[in-house]
């Protein structure tokens, strides 16, 4: 789509930027990449009264110019680079009018770059009702730019704020609100010069991001750090005058414009809130409940769904079967293609449902608080306060939990939580955990009340908080951080939940997974689904020449010798060849072939395994049925021992393996997303199949 | 005095900062040399802090508080 105007939305965090999107833009929008940079780009059009069409581009929020992280250097590199495609022709800064004075820093900042500005007063009914007396003409006057009074929850005054952008200037009118040139007036006039700038504020900002800005080549950039040196320019000390300045500058311009009402310094409601969720005891106790509650509701609530896709892809495969005629190409689409998306799309019940539970904990200002009151337990292993939620979510899928990183500032931080969240026993987990149990674990009572495979399963999920919290604390040790850890954050005011800004969240993110996600998992089930239909050489033609024989076919019934056709077929496929080669490498973990072809095979995600020892041990039945499979699988033995395959020591031992390794190409495929790096996920992968081999070889061995 | 000696309920302003780097950022959020603060409350384990600055709630560590000197 063409606009005839770009627009770039800039706001503090907390202030209703993303309500303001959503309101302007509704469904018309989609998510990208900066070119050249590793950040989200949210952009979406929206239709002005004229007729005209308005680029709108969602920024992340940010306090000041002055990033703290890369989401927050966009920002000035989007605004102030004429170069870049994306230069908007009018910013509209977002300002809560509850919370002007700290909101006011950024306005000044933006004004200051001489891009026409519009300012969108937000939560004006919520200031009004709180006493605040703003006078908006007096205010639009001082600054010399547009302000609209809206409430973005409401939908209020959203239209007026679409006949400013109409009627907006193409020129910046407002007034200047700091003497910028007296900061550094010698390095910012050589600076403007010699790169021709006409801003004395972009030529000062330059002075300090020019390491980091991509838009300067190298030649200038060190000139720009020779003329530093030059003029003696310190950076924080630079930045602490700019700041008191603008605050002077906002604290006479709220003097004349802004009454606030003395009872606005009065115990306000969220205050009393938070003396019940932040108590010493009921703080965790309510959390604790929260996340149960949560955790409950993700498994209960997603089962029909989940079934119901399940049944639906599983319909669209048996039709397309018998619609298609049989060959390879109908094969690799229905059971390459297709099997592989239904393994993707049977999460999104869960994802959506865990992404409301978080969209609407964040909404509500209850997730600041839970970072608030953790903070200092996870501090202690290299982790952050706001690493709760997504190793909680873990327990359910690590791919939307990974997802939910991002609102981990610090670089470390979130770089630990993404390495160790998929250690956290997920739900694909369970149906080999029970099977496994099943088959080793007698089923006894001990202590009157627990049974002896409950507390197996019990002690697998703790097993992997433990884990993951050992492995957090070896890579606090490991990795160097970019930046200082602090801890400076803004605890918002309580408000309900803004539903639809909830439902978007679910699709938003459900969507972003079956797109990222899919993806990869599609060629990865592709390339499976090859490895195990074709062989080497003509051996498949042998196997079914083999089975032509009348020995064969009158002594078994047209299934069994299906069924017996099959397992052959997948031992001398490539994927039975490659369970043979690594056979030596897993046969210290107690591991024979048959095992190894299921280890290959639920490399994409582990809920194959299951499938997989169904084929292999060719049940009867569909694969799903955990009690054949066990019954198959518990009286399958070694052929040269003549002991059963699935011993204590080899069930554990599995186990073990599934526990650590990260069989999950939908993981792989978010953590590189998020990351935008193949060395994370790569790191990731060598990791945790190092620790589940090694824990796999210690079970064997200890058990055996 | 810096303001992570005061409890819970009293109130400081802002004199100045023994960390330059730690003073930008909190320069940025509102703290301000003659602001005033209010300590509302401390984390269920003791730290973070969470203070009353500029009109809203913000929550930072006690060392960071210790960087603030209060009049």
């Amino acid at each position: 789509m063409k606009a005839d105007i770009r627009v770039a939305l800039v706001g503090n965090p907390n202030t209703g930027k993303s309500t303001l999107f959503n309101a302007l833009t509704g469904l018309n929008q989609k998510i990208g990449n900066f070119p050249g940079v590793t950040v989200d780009k949210k952009t979406g059009y929206s239709a002005l009264p004229d007729g005209r069409t308005a680029e709108i581009i969602d920024l992340p929020g940010t306090y000041s110019l002055y990033p703290k992280s890369q989401d927050e250097s966009i920002v000035f590199s989007v605004l102030a680079d004429r170069s870049n495609t994306h230069t908007p022709d009018l910013v509209i800064v977002i300002i809560d009018a509850t919370n002007l004075k700290r909101n006011l820093l950024l306005y000044t900042q933006v004004a200051d770059l001489k891009i026409p500005v519009i300012v969108a007063l937000n939560m004006i009914d919520l200031s009004k009702k709180a006493g605040i007396d703003i006078n908006i003409d007096l205010f639009a006057k001082k600054l010399g730019v547009p302000v609209v009074p809206i409430s973005a929850r409401k939908v209020e005054g959203i239209d007026k704020l679409k006949q400013a952008i109409t009627f907006a200037n193409k020129i910046p009118l407002q007034e200047s609100s700091i003497d910028v040139k007296a900061i550094a007036p010698q390095l910012i006039a050589q600076i403007s010069q010699e790169l021709k700038l006409d801003n004395p504020y972009f030529a000062l900002q330059l002075a300090h991001q020019h390491e980091t800005v991509k838009f300067l080549t190298a030649k200038e950039s060190d000139r720009i750090e020779e003329l530093e040196h030059e003029f003696s320019f310190h950076s924080q000390k630079s930045q602490a005058t700019e700041t008191i300045a603008r605050y002077n500058f906002i604290n006479d311009l709220l003097y004349d414009t802004v009454k606030v009402p003395d009872t606005a310094q009065d115990e306000t409601l969220s205050n009393k809130i938070d003396k019940v969720l932040t108590h010493k005891i009921f703080g965790f106790v309510i959390f604790l409940a929260i996340l149960l509650f949560m955790f409950q509701s993700i498994f209960a609530w997603s089962a029909y769904p989940m079934e119901k896709i399940g049944d639906l892809f599983a319909w669209a495969q048996n039709t397309l079967h018998q619609l298609l005629p049989a060959g390879p190409l109908t094969g690799l689409l229905v059971d390459g293609v297709l099997g592989g998306l239904s393994g993707v799309m049977v999460f999104i019940p869960q994802i959506a449902i865990l992404f409301a539970f978080i969209s609407i904990l964040e909404d509500t200002g209850y997730m600041a608080r839970v970072t608030f009151m953790m903070d200092k337990l996870m501090r202690k292993v290299g982790l952050n306060g706001k690493s709760v939620v997504p190793l909680i979510g873990g327990f359910a899928c690590a791919v939307p939990s990974i997802m939910s990183t991002r609102t981990i500032e610090s670089w470390k931080d979130r770089m630990i939580t993404i390495m160790v969240t998929p250690l956290v026993t997920c739900s694909a987990r369970l149906p080999i955990y029970t099977l496994l149990i099943a088959l080793v674990v007698p089923n006894r009572n001990v202590w009157w009340i627990f049974n002896l495979p409950g507390l197996a399963l019990t002690g697998m999920y703790v097993f992997s908080l433990i884990s993951a919290i050992v492995v957090a604390f070896a890579f606090k040790l490991i990795l160097k951080g970019r930046e200082r850890g602090y801890f400076i954050m803004e605890l918002p005011v309580y408000r309900t939940p803004r539903w639809s800004n909830v439902a978007f969240s679910m699709y938003d993110r459900s969507k972003a997974f079956v797109l990222q996600a899919g993806k990869v998992i599609i060629a990865v089930s592709v390339i499976l689904w090859v490895l195990a239909s074709y062989g080497p050489g003509d051996r498949f033609a042998e196997i079914d020449q083999k089975y032509k024989q009348p020995q064969y076919a009158k002594q078994l019934s047209p299934d069994e010798l299906t069924r017996a056709i099959n397992s052959e077929k997948l031992e001398n496929s490539y994927a039975g060849s490659l369970g043979h080669v690594i056979e030596p490498a897993i046969r210290p973990l107690g591991f024979d072939w048959k095992i190894g072809i299921a280890l290959i095979t639920s490399f994409a995600a582990r809920e194959v395994f299951v499938g997989t020892m169904a084929t292999i041990y060719s049940v009867d039945g569909n694969a799903d049925k955990i009690e054949s499979v066990q019954n198959k699988m518990a009286s399958a033995k070694n052929p040269k021992t003549g002991k059963p395959v699935f011993s204590l020591a080899v069930a554990f031992s599995l186990m073990m393996f599934y526990a650590f390794a990260m069989q999950c190409a939908s993981t792989v495929a978010v953590v590189y997303r998020e990351t935008k790096n193949w060395r994370w996920p790569a790191i990731q992968f060598a990791y945790m199949t190092v620790l589940a081999y090694v824990a796999s070889l210690l079970a064997y061995n200890l058990l055996k | 005095m810096t303001l992570s000696e005061l409890e819970p309920g009293e109130i400081g302003i802002v004199k100045e900062f023994t960390d330059l780097e730690m003073s930008v950022k909190l320069m940025e959020m509102g703290c301000l040399p003659g602001e005033p603060v209010t300590v509302s409350r401390r984390a269920p384990l003791g730290d973070p802090i969470s203070i009353k600055v500029s009109g809203y709630q913000l929550s930072l560590r006690k060392f960071e508080a210790s960087t603030i000197i209060l009049q």
